[in-house]
Protein backbone atom coordinates (compact mmCIF):
# COMPACT_ATOMS: atom_id res chain seq x y z
CA UNK A 1 0.00 0.00 0.00
CA UNK A 2 3.11 2.02 0.59
CA UNK A 3 4.65 1.46 -1.99
CA UNK A 4 1.85 2.58 -4.21
CA UNK A 5 1.06 5.57 -2.72
CA UNK A 6 4.79 6.32 -2.92
CA UNK A 7 4.75 5.54 -6.95
CA UNK A 8 1.71 7.36 -7.24
CA UNK A 9 3.54 10.50 -6.07
CA UNK A 10 6.19 10.19 -8.07
CA UNK A 11 4.37 9.77 -11.40
CA UNK A 12 1.67 12.62 -10.25
CA UNK A 13 4.95 14.92 -10.05
CA UNK A 14 6.20 13.77 -13.24
CA UNK A 15 2.94 14.68 -14.86
CA UNK A 16 2.81 17.88 -13.37
CA UNK A 17 6.16 18.99 -13.60
CA UNK A 18 6.34 18.20 -17.38
CA UNK A 19 3.01 19.46 -18.04
CA UNK A 20 3.91 22.97 -16.35
CA UNK A 21 7.69 22.74 -17.58
CA UNK A 22 5.44 21.91 -21.14
CA UNK A 23 3.53 25.28 -21.51
CA UNK A 24 6.36 27.61 -20.66
CA UNK A 25 9.43 26.63 -22.34
CA UNK A 26 10.31 29.66 -25.02
CA UNK A 27 11.95 26.51 -26.71
CA UNK A 28 9.58 24.42 -28.45
CA UNK A 29 12.15 21.65 -28.76
CA UNK A 30 12.81 21.74 -25.00
CA UNK A 31 8.68 21.94 -24.51
CA UNK A 32 7.98 18.94 -26.82
CA UNK A 33 10.66 17.18 -24.47
CA UNK A 34 8.96 18.08 -21.29
CA UNK A 35 5.44 16.55 -22.72
CA UNK A 36 7.21 13.23 -23.58
CA UNK A 37 8.21 13.09 -19.85
CA UNK A 38 4.54 14.27 -18.88
CA UNK A 39 3.43 11.52 -21.11
CA UNK A 40 5.72 9.20 -19.52
CA UNK A 41 4.17 9.48 -16.44
CA UNK A 42 0.27 9.52 -17.36
CA UNK A 43 1.32 5.78 -18.81
CA UNK A 44 3.45 5.31 -15.30
CA UNK A 45 -0.45 6.07 -13.74
CA UNK A 46 -2.20 3.72 -16.35
CA UNK A 47 0.46 0.95 -14.60
CA UNK A 48 -0.57 1.55 -11.42
CA UNK A 49 -4.40 1.33 -12.34
CA UNK A 50 -4.13 -2.39 -13.68
CA UNK A 51 -4.85 -0.69 -17.69
CA UNK A 52 -1.79 -2.72 -19.09
CA UNK A 53 -2.81 -2.55 -22.33
CA UNK A 54 -3.61 1.40 -22.37
CA UNK A 55 0.01 1.43 -20.46
CA UNK A 56 1.86 -0.07 -24.21
CA UNK A 57 -0.24 1.73 -25.77
CA UNK A 58 0.86 5.08 -24.48
CA UNK A 59 3.69 4.24 -24.18
CA UNK A 60 3.80 3.19 -28.10
CA UNK A 61 1.67 5.30 -29.79
CA UNK A 62 1.79 8.68 -28.06
CA UNK A 63 5.49 8.84 -26.85
CA UNK A 64 6.59 6.71 -30.02
CA UNK A 65 4.16 8.15 -32.51
CA UNK A 66 2.65 11.18 -31.80
CA UNK A 67 5.59 13.26 -29.82
CA UNK A 68 8.39 12.36 -33.00
CA UNK A 69 5.25 13.39 -35.65
CA UNK A 70 5.38 16.47 -33.43
CA UNK A 71 9.48 17.00 -33.24
CA UNK A 72 9.41 16.10 -37.20
CA UNK A 73 6.93 19.44 -37.42
CA UNK A 74 9.26 21.46 -35.19
CA UNK A 75 11.76 20.25 -37.83
CA UNK A 76 10.24 21.52 -40.80
CA UNK A 77 9.07 24.61 -39.58
CA UNK A 78 11.29 27.64 -38.89
CA UNK A 79 10.77 28.63 -35.12
CA UNK A 80 13.76 30.89 -34.57
CA UNK A 81 11.65 33.74 -35.04
CA UNK A 82 9.12 32.77 -32.95
CA UNK A 83 11.34 32.19 -29.87
CA UNK A 84 12.46 35.15 -29.97
CA UNK A 85 9.35 36.85 -29.70
CA UNK A 86 7.07 37.58 -27.12
CA UNK A 87 5.75 34.06 -25.65
CA UNK A 88 2.50 34.65 -24.20
CA UNK A 89 -0.50 36.98 -25.83
CA UNK A 90 -1.85 39.56 -24.44
CA UNK A 91 -5.29 38.32 -22.81
CA UNK A 92 -2.73 36.00 -20.21
CA UNK A 93 -4.36 37.81 -17.16
CA UNK A 94 -7.94 37.11 -18.07
CA UNK A 95 -6.81 33.57 -19.31
CA UNK A 96 -5.54 32.92 -15.99
CA UNK A 97 -8.62 34.36 -13.95
CA UNK A 98 -10.60 31.69 -15.70
CA UNK A 99 -8.75 29.00 -15.63
CA UNK A 100 -8.98 29.54 -11.66
CA UNK A 101 -12.30 29.91 -11.84
CA UNK A 102 -12.77 26.56 -13.55
CA UNK A 103 -10.21 25.15 -10.94
CA UNK A 104 -12.22 26.38 -7.64
CA UNK A 105 -14.99 24.96 -8.96
CA UNK A 106 -13.86 21.28 -10.04
CA UNK A 107 -12.40 21.41 -5.89
CA UNK A 108 -15.31 22.53 -4.49
CA UNK A 109 -17.08 19.75 -6.43
CA UNK A 110 -14.06 16.92 -5.61
CA UNK A 111 -14.14 18.29 -1.58
CA UNK A 112 -17.85 18.27 -1.36
CA UNK A 113 -19.11 15.59 -3.94
CA UNK A 114 -20.40 12.11 -2.27
CA UNK A 115 -19.66 8.76 -2.01
CA UNK A 116 -16.22 9.12 -4.29
CA UNK A 117 -13.52 9.18 -1.58
CA UNK A 118 -13.60 5.43 -1.30
CA UNK A 119 -10.74 3.05 -1.72
CA UNK A 120 -10.41 2.42 -5.16
CA UNK A 121 -10.89 -1.41 -5.11
CA UNK A 122 -7.14 -3.14 -5.09
CA UNK A 123 -8.90 -6.47 -5.86
CA UNK A 124 -5.72 -8.93 -7.72
CA UNK A 125 -7.48 -11.05 -10.45
CA UNK A 126 -6.89 -14.90 -9.67
CA UNK A 127 -4.50 -16.58 -11.78
CA UNK A 128 -6.44 -17.90 -14.41
CA UNK A 129 -8.35 -15.22 -15.17
CA UNK A 130 -7.56 -13.33 -18.57
CA UNK A 131 -5.59 -10.37 -18.64
CA UNK A 132 -6.42 -7.20 -19.41
CA UNK A 133 -5.62 -7.88 -22.95
CA UNK A 134 -7.98 -9.82 -23.59
CA UNK A 135 -10.51 -8.69 -21.57
CA UNK A 136 -10.18 -5.77 -23.38
CA UNK A 137 -9.99 -6.69 -26.63
CA UNK A 138 -13.32 -8.97 -25.90
CA UNK A 139 -15.38 -6.01 -25.69
CA UNK A 140 -14.31 -4.09 -27.94
CA UNK A 141 -14.76 -6.16 -30.69
CA UNK A 142 -18.26 -7.21 -29.98
CA UNK A 143 -19.52 -4.89 -27.94
CA UNK A 144 -17.91 -1.44 -29.28
CA UNK A 145 -17.33 -2.83 -33.02
CA UNK A 146 -19.43 -0.38 -34.61
CA UNK A 147 -17.37 2.60 -33.23
CA UNK A 148 -14.51 0.70 -33.87
CA UNK A 149 -15.16 0.69 -37.74
CA UNK A 150 -16.06 4.47 -37.20
CA UNK A 151 -12.81 5.30 -35.59
CA UNK A 152 -11.31 3.28 -38.80
CA UNK A 153 -12.92 5.63 -40.68
CA UNK A 154 -11.81 8.74 -38.61
CA UNK A 155 -8.44 7.33 -38.83
CA UNK A 156 -8.80 7.30 -42.73
CA UNK A 157 -10.30 10.89 -43.16
CA UNK A 158 -7.25 12.07 -40.88
CA UNK A 159 -4.87 10.70 -43.02
CA UNK A 160 -6.27 11.98 -46.18
CA UNK A 161 -6.72 15.31 -44.58
CA UNK A 162 -3.34 15.62 -43.56
CA UNK A 163 -1.79 14.79 -46.77
CA UNK A 164 -3.96 17.30 -48.36
CA UNK A 165 -3.36 19.71 -46.62
CA UNK A 166 1.08 19.56 -46.04
CA UNK A 167 1.31 18.73 -50.20
CA UNK A 168 2.13 21.71 -51.84
CA UNK A 169 -0.12 20.80 -54.86
CA UNK A 170 -2.43 18.12 -55.33
CA UNK B 1 0.26 8.20 4.76
CA UNK B 2 -3.36 8.01 3.15
CA UNK B 3 -3.73 5.47 0.62
CA UNK B 4 -4.56 6.44 -3.05
CA UNK B 5 -8.68 6.77 -3.94
CA UNK B 6 -10.26 7.79 -6.51
CA UNK B 7 -10.29 11.29 -5.55
CA UNK B 8 -6.64 12.00 -5.64
CA UNK B 9 -6.53 10.51 -9.42
CA UNK B 10 -9.59 12.80 -10.03
CA UNK B 11 -7.73 15.43 -8.26
CA UNK B 12 -4.69 15.17 -10.35
CA UNK B 13 -6.37 15.00 -13.53
CA UNK B 14 -7.99 18.35 -12.63
CA UNK B 15 -4.86 19.80 -12.54
CA UNK B 16 -3.72 18.25 -15.55
CA UNK B 17 -6.90 19.72 -17.52
CA UNK B 18 -6.26 23.44 -16.06
CA UNK B 19 -2.41 23.01 -17.14
CA UNK B 20 -3.60 22.22 -20.25
CA UNK B 21 -5.77 24.92 -20.86
CA UNK B 22 -3.75 27.63 -19.56
CA UNK B 23 -1.48 26.13 -22.19
CA UNK B 24 -3.98 26.79 -24.93
CA UNK B 25 -4.91 30.57 -23.89
CA UNK B 26 -1.88 32.07 -23.31
CA UNK B 27 0.36 30.94 -25.80
CA UNK B 28 1.63 32.44 -28.60
CA UNK B 29 3.13 29.43 -30.34
CA UNK B 30 0.73 27.25 -32.36
CA UNK B 31 2.86 24.15 -32.10
CA UNK B 32 2.69 24.37 -27.72
CA UNK B 33 -0.84 25.06 -28.42
CA UNK B 34 -1.27 21.78 -30.03
CA UNK B 35 0.63 20.11 -27.20
CA UNK B 36 -1.09 21.56 -24.63
CA UNK B 37 -4.42 19.83 -26.22
CA UNK B 38 -2.74 16.75 -25.84
CA UNK B 39 -2.05 17.72 -22.18
CA UNK B 40 -6.18 17.77 -22.12
CA UNK B 41 -6.74 15.09 -23.90
CA UNK B 42 -4.59 12.76 -21.23
CA UNK B 43 -6.54 14.69 -18.59
CA UNK B 44 -9.60 13.16 -19.64
CA UNK B 45 -8.04 9.71 -20.22
CA UNK B 46 -6.74 10.02 -16.49
CA UNK B 47 -10.21 10.42 -15.22
CA UNK B 48 -11.46 7.77 -17.65
CA UNK B 49 -9.12 5.23 -16.32
CA UNK B 50 -9.72 6.08 -12.41
CA UNK B 51 -13.48 5.63 -13.07
CA UNK B 52 -12.86 2.63 -15.02
CA UNK B 53 -11.21 0.73 -11.87
CA UNK B 54 -13.58 3.08 -9.68
CA UNK B 55 -16.49 1.14 -11.47
CA UNK B 56 -15.25 -1.96 -11.93
CA UNK B 57 -15.45 -2.64 -15.65
CA UNK B 58 -13.42 -1.84 -19.14
CA UNK B 59 -15.88 0.40 -20.16
CA UNK B 60 -13.88 3.50 -19.19
CA UNK B 61 -10.51 2.10 -21.03
CA UNK B 62 -12.28 1.36 -24.45
CA UNK B 63 -13.60 4.77 -23.95
CA UNK B 64 -9.86 5.91 -23.36
CA UNK B 65 -8.73 4.07 -27.08
CA UNK B 66 -11.07 6.18 -28.66
CA UNK B 67 -9.73 9.56 -26.87
CA UNK B 68 -6.38 8.06 -27.95
CA UNK B 69 -7.73 7.59 -32.07
CA UNK B 70 -9.05 11.23 -31.71
CA UNK B 71 -5.54 12.95 -30.60
CA UNK B 72 -3.88 11.14 -32.99
CA UNK B 73 -5.91 12.34 -35.80
CA UNK B 74 -6.42 15.43 -34.15
CA UNK B 75 -2.74 15.91 -34.17
CA UNK B 76 -2.03 14.66 -37.59
CA UNK B 77 -4.91 17.14 -39.14
CA UNK B 78 -3.58 19.78 -36.72
CA UNK B 79 0.56 19.75 -38.16
CA UNK B 80 -0.66 19.31 -41.49
CA UNK B 81 -3.00 22.70 -41.04
CA UNK B 82 0.15 24.37 -39.56
CA UNK B 83 2.53 23.29 -42.22
CA UNK B 84 0.45 24.55 -45.28
CA UNK B 85 -0.30 27.76 -42.96
CA UNK B 86 4.03 28.61 -42.31
CA UNK B 87 4.04 28.31 -46.13
CA UNK B 88 1.39 30.62 -46.67
CA UNK B 89 2.04 33.02 -43.95
CA UNK B 90 5.52 32.69 -42.87
CA UNK B 91 4.57 32.95 -38.72
CA UNK B 92 3.55 30.03 -36.15
CA UNK B 93 2.08 32.98 -34.20
CA UNK B 94 -1.56 32.30 -33.33
CA UNK B 95 -2.39 36.05 -32.89
CA UNK B 96 -0.44 37.14 -35.94
CA UNK B 97 -2.79 34.39 -37.83
CA UNK B 98 -5.86 37.30 -38.45
CA UNK B 99 -7.63 37.60 -41.75
CA UNK B 100 -10.58 36.87 -40.71
CA UNK B 101 -11.01 39.72 -38.28
CA UNK B 102 -11.62 43.22 -39.21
Amino acid sequence: MLTDTVTFYIFAALVLGGGILTITRRNAVHSAISLIVSLLGVAGLYLLQQAEFLFAVQIVLYVGGIMVLFLFVIMLVNLDMAARERQFNRQWLVALIAAAAVGAEISYFLYHGENFSVVAPAVLPPAAAPGNTEILADVLFSQYLLPFEIASLLLLVAVVGSVVMAKKRI
Amino acid sequence: MHPITTVHYLALSAALLLIGTVGVLTRRNIVIILMSIELILNAVNLNLIAFSRAVGNVNGQIFAIFVITDAVAEAAVGLGILIALFRNKETVLADEIDILKW
